[in-house]
């Protein structure tokens, strides 16, 4: 039995009243039509140019961010402030609820906010991948349409969109938000609610997007370019807020990461022991406060040009679309790496389990971590070398651009020597491990074509430059997103996940996954562009291989479903506190975590690599209840 | 299974694999990167349609034949290695030889693979600022190939959803058909009448994006005749993927009969050549920011 | 919780995830939707022929869309309503004579070589009964393109002091209008976008938002079946 008592619950019915989703909803949707008659009655008839364009564009706005707020604070997201305006104390009252009712409100525990990011993250990802599966039924032939033809775009849009949005998130808001605090040796994290807040926010946004079929859609694919987005019909609005409520939530995310493992590591850990895990969270977050607040910005001036008329992007007006799109790509580029960095971590962190040796090279690999960290944000203008921009700026750009490399390469090199010589054991998160060295391999590769300007100038908007980052993205950050899941759902969960039909998942996602996106790069070549619904015939062959392939990749996911499913909800076999035989110090705890964590902070002795080396385990928290609780 | 208290290790090996896999790899990519170049260097696109065409072709065999030795060694590598150093079904886990640093393989790394980065940059920009290869370079072009001053200027218009056609040196006509006379250097300026749209001429290797109020200039020097595809390579809204059309280079005798006809066939339409814009002409310029224009009724 | 609970409780999730995702799939094929309208064909001596009637309005009109004052092209069904349908059926290596009313008026052509017509018999217009070979381009208002088929014409409009002008459509004939005829032929069959060129949805950045993107207003399809 557990040393620490399960933790107090109300009576259903009590937490079905108060703040909770369903308070969330109502008021959400009150929040909504607040907004859309604010509009309407106080702002509209005022604004000329909504009568010519005979649409009250500004409601759709305050139409959603009334809803927004409304959500929030029926959450109770403005509890404690009052409160504490009030002249209570502090409190962290909401992490003491136990009961499934947790997952669906404002709680403070890391731990559930990272289960919650877990379902929340899964469930935007399979949408994403509905509209990917749509894009590929569209693309079976060039002769007819399944879709109308605006319609296609907002598919595409919708599934880049989703993607990029939610998947940031991806593998911080899960892993990060229910480990981080355990390998520092932490209780909590250092903002508990604005954690919280960051992963609803998320849902809200998603929410938005989804809603954005209601409104015509938007034509513009992820980037959003102005004008085509100034002009664009009202669906765009969904995509803005969206993307507008998607950087907040990554900024309070990165900022939260930051103050924490600045702040809160436990005696003994210093830096130079941090897990190789942390300091990729760490990379990351950094990039996610810088860079988020300038997409805020950028929406900020669209939305501005789609209601209140001015010309930020018209060049009619005095404006630039060259502005859009370069400030679009100071948050794009670190965006991406955003979306890569979290992989290396778990790379990094995993193979040492695996192989049974320590990190090699630890130093060189923070440095790498660092330096692609920094690098990212001087290459941004590659997205622009045809564009027109100064030509002066165009060696520069292809030298940073190649530059970056020698920081991801660190990386490679690191992870190369530390299963070198080891005692490999192929599990599913190793399988996934190894995967993405081949996956990011080609991306990286075939980035170096794209980096060079001549190059780009016959792949800049072909399917080459598609396939080129949806092998670093997908075959990057999701292969590791899978990675992750295997390796640490057992301790979040305290069920064992299937092994045999993780395998399956795996070699069926890793076989259609590079049968998908290989033959792009060859349809690239041979010029067929992106996001375009009809491409020259003699491509059809290869257009149709990838479709079927990527019907069978998505076919894949299901089989992960349903081992997910079966394994959580039927076979239930209880999980081992370190089935993987682990020294981080995670794997050193029950599964599932207890609630506060640790009975007493540990204290850090060493990094958490020290297989081979005939020491004991890096700390043992006394006392440690066994088994599940 | 529990964590490990204590590092039992497996007994330790005396062969050296890094040398193995060093010359493994040498000796493959020594076979390899030849074959590559040989075989699959011809099908690289976009092929010779023009020069600049022939010089991003170029770029990609030689990109191509450096990346092989790449490959090659992660092949190797993890070929061996994963063969090499898994451990068998039913074998003890124990742990691996504490191997944390060593800093010759740190230092070859970092040197080679910077020295690798600095070559690729240093061969791009001169492959680069030669003649351009076929990218456009916004209104002030640097990468100017030799005769520019005489190059043969031709206006593409992109807008929602076609791409037009104007020469200057033909009274600034306006066609829908893309005709270019051959082996002349040639000055696309690529511009919008609303959003961005790309122009790119496939074959010719010319890729230049279409910006509202902005003029972005792209060299090409066409060979002999033949057939080119024109497609838009930026999202522009609906129609983005229809919007394509064939260009056709010809001799100059051909150019010069149909540039004529085309003229003459533009001057029949009234009242273009003697309008200002603001009345409804449209003289030639090398950017357009036309008003949302006004509706009656 | 029992087994038999749990596997009501997951079919129950994964129908309504099916459901969810036939609903937003079947939505999205009918988005922006393209209800198409079936030409009736004649048959001249072997040969198909088809008439379309078709009007462009200033302003669609509540009763016909949810955006009343966009510009919009309507066609004349069998049953003589005029309907705001975009995609036509037509039949493939068919004659097709064309009338268009234009209730709207001039805004100016941006491209002038659009003011000369191509693409379709002869190479000319009838405008008001008189044939033309181009028109003046301040006078345009609209055009109607077939890109794929080099079909070009563009329609004059009303005069701004003309009387009686149309308001909300449909318009009937007894309001100032031009009338503008033509004939093209059909071949092979296929999917041909058209779309008007003059940019006229004004107040939209550059007047090509709002209709002038949308299917169903000024841009459309032109099914060619066999």
């Amino acid at each position: 039995m557990s040393a620490v008592a399960a933790p107090p619950q109300r009576p259903l019915w009590r937490r079905l009243i108060g703040f909770n989703f369903i308070t969330a909803l109502i008021l959400g949707v009150a929040g909504w039509y607040v907004g859309w008659f604010g509009a309407h009655k106080i702002v509209g008839p005022s604004l000329d140019y909504f009568g010519d364009i005979d649409y009250n564009e500004l409601s759709v706005y305050l139409a959603y961010i009334g809803g927004v707020v409304g959500f929030l604070v029926g959450l109770g997201f403005l509890n404690y402030p009052v409160k504490r305006l009030l002249g209570y104390p502090p409190s962290l009252r909401e992490k003491e609820e136990g009961g499934w009712t947790r997952y669906f409100s404002l709680c403070t525990d890391h731990k559930v906010v990272g289960i919650q990011y877990l379902w929340g993250v899964g469930l935007f990802f399979f949408i994403g991948g509905l509209n990917a599966m749509l894009i590929r039924t569209e693309l079976l032939t060039p002769h007819s349409q399944a879709f109308p033809a605006g319609t296609y775009l907002t598919i595409v849009g919708m599934h880049g969109t989703m993607m990029m949005g939610v998947m940031t998130s991806g593998i911080l808001g899960p892993f990060a938000n229910y480990f981080v605090p355990i390998m520092i040796g932490a209780r909590r994290m250092a903002f508990p609610r604005i954690e919280a807040l960051t992963f609803w926010l998320l849902m809200a946004a998603g929410a938005i997007l989804t809603t954005t079929v209601f409104f015509g859609g938007f034509p513009t694919g992820w980037t959003g370019y102005a004008p085509l987005s100034t002009q664009a019909n009202p669906g765009i609005d969904n995509y803005i807020l969206f993307f507008a409520l998607v950087g907040l939530s990554m900024t309070l995310l990165g900022l939260n990461m930051i103050v924490t493992v600045l702040t809160m590591r436990a005696p003994g850990l210093t830096w130079t022991r941090l897990p190789i895990f942390v300091w990729g969270v760490l990379s990351t977050a950094v990039l996610m406060v810088l860079a988020a607040p300038v997409l805020i910005s950028t929406l900020a001036m669209a939305a501005l040009d789609r209601t209140a008329q001015t010309t930020f992007f018209n060049p009619s007006g005095g404006g630039s679309n060259y502005l859009y799109q370069n400030l679009f790509w100071v948050f794009g580029h670190p965006e991406v790496y955003i979306l890569a960095l979290p992989g290396f971590a778990i790379v990094l962190e995993l193979l040492p389990v695996f192989s049974r040796k320590p990190l090699w090279g630890y130093r060189l690999a923070v440095g790498g971590l660092l330096g692609v960290s920094l690098l990212s944000w001087f290459v941004w203008q590659h997205h622009l070398f045809v564009s027109g921009i100064n030509g002066d700026l165009r060696p520069f750009y292809m030298l940073s651009t190649e530059l970056i490399s020698i920081p991801t390469g660190l990386t490679f090199l690191c992870g190369m020597m530390t299963i070198w010589r080891g005692n490999i054991r192929f599990t599913v998160p190793m399988l996934f491990c190894l995967a993405w060295f081949f996956n990011f391999l080609i991306g990286g590769l075939s980035g170096v074509f794209l980096s060079d300007v001549p190059s780009d100038v016959t792949t800049h908007g072909s399917f080459f430059s598609m396939a080129h980052f949806h092998y670093t993205i997908m075959g990057g950050l999701i292969f590791t997103f899978f990675a992750a899941i295997y390796y640490w759902v057992p301790k979040m969960t305290g069920w064992e996940l299937n092994e045999l039909l993780g395998k399956i998942h795996f070699w069926a996602m890793f076989v259609f996954f590079n049968s998908t996106f290989a033959p792009l790069f060859a349809v690239g070549f041979l010029g067929q562009a992106r996001r375009a619904v009809t491409y020259p015939s003699n491509l059809q062959f290869l257009n149709d291989w990838v479709s079927v392939s990527a019907f069978l990749l998505g076919a894949s996911m299901l089989v992960f479903l349903f081992n997910l499913v079966w394994s959580l909800a039927f076979a239930r076999k209880p999980a081992e506190a370190n089935p993987w035989g682990s020294r981080s110090i995670e794997f050193q705890l029950p599964s599932p975590v207890p609630v506060h964590n640790f009975d007493r902070i540990p204290v850090f002795s060493s990094d958490p690599y020290g297989y081979g080396e005939g020491t004991q385990p890096v700390a043992v928290p006394a006392g440690a209840p066994a088994g599940r609780e | 299974m529990a964590s490990q208290p204590a590092a039992a290790t497996r007994p330790g090996d005396s062969t050296n694999h890094g040398l193995r896999v060093v010359v493994a790899w040498l000796v493959l990519s020594a076979i390899a990167t030849p074959l590559v170049a040989i075989y699959v260097g011809p099908l690289i696109p976009p092929g010779n349609g023009s020069v600049q065409a022939q010089g991003q072709t170029f770029s990609n065999q030689v990109m191509t034949s450096l990346v092989t030795p790449v490959l090659c060694l992660m092949v190797v590598f993890f070929g061996y290695g994963l063969i090499k150093f898994h451990l068998r079904r039913n074998e003890a886990v124990l742990d691996g030889p504490p191997l944390r640093n060593d800093s010759l393989i740190q230092v070859l790394w970092i040197v080679i693979t910077s020295a690798m980065v600095l070559f690729l940059a240093g061969f791009g920009t001169y492959e680069l600022l030669k003649d351009g290869a076929g990218g456009g370079q916004g209104p002030n072009p640097i990468a100017l190939p030799a005769g520019h001053k005489t190059a043969f200027q031709v206006q593409v218009i992109g807008q929602q959803w076609q791409f037009t056609y104007r020469y200057p040196s033909f009274g600034g006509m306006e066609s829908n058909q893309l005709v270019l006379p051959e082996h002349t250097l040639v000055a696309f300026h690529v511009t919008s009448l609303d959003v961005v749209h790309s122009f790119w001429a496939y074959e010719l290797g010319v890729k230049a994006d279409a910006n509202p109020g902005v003029d972005n200039v792209a060299y090409v020097t066409t060979k002999g005749p033949m057939v080119f595809h024109v497609r838009c390579a930026e999202l522009c809204g609906l129609w983005h993927g229809y919007m394509f059309n064939n260009g056709v280079v010809v001799n100059h005798g051909a150019f010069t009969h149909w540039a004529t006809r085309a003229l003459a066939l533009y001057h029949s339409i009234k009242g273009y050549v003697n309008r200002p814009a603001d009345k409804g002409g449209a003289p030639f310029a090398y950017s357009y920011l036309p008003e949302p224009t006004r509706r009656a009724g | 919780m029992r087994v038999g609970v749990k596997l009501l409780l997951v079919a129950a999730a994964v129908t309504a995830a099916g459901v969810g995702i036939g609903f937003y799939v079947s939505h999205l094929t009918t988005l922006a939707g393209s209800p198409s309208y079936t030409v009736p064909v004649q048959n001249v001596s072997g040969h198909p022929v088809v008439h379309l009637e078709i009007q462009t309005v200033a302003a669609v009109g509540p009763q016909l869309s949810q955006n009343p004052d966009w510009v919009s092209y309507l066609i004349k069904d069998t049953s003589g309503q005029w309907v705001r349908k975009t995609v036509w059926n037509l039949p493939a290596h068919a004659t097709v004579h064309v009338t268009i009313y234009n209730f709207d008026g001039a805004s100016g052509l941006r491209n002038p070589y659009l003011a000369r017509p191509q693409g379709m018999v002869g190479n000319r217009v009838l405008i008001d009964g008189k044939p033309v070979n181009a028109i003046d381009p301040n006078d345009a208002s609209h055009t109607f393109a077939v890109p794929a088929f080099g079909l070009i014409v563009a329609l004059p409009g009303v005069a701004d002091d003309a009387k009686n002008q149309c308001g909300y459509a449909p318009c009937s004939l007894s309001h100032a209008h031009r009338t503008i005829q033509f004939t093209f032929h059909t071949t092979t069959p296929g999917h041909y976008r058209w779309q008007c060129f003059v940019p006229c949805a004004a107040g939209w950045v550059f007047g090509f938002g709002g209709p002038m993107q949308t299917i169903g207003y000024m841009d459309g399809f032109l099914n060619v079946k066999a």
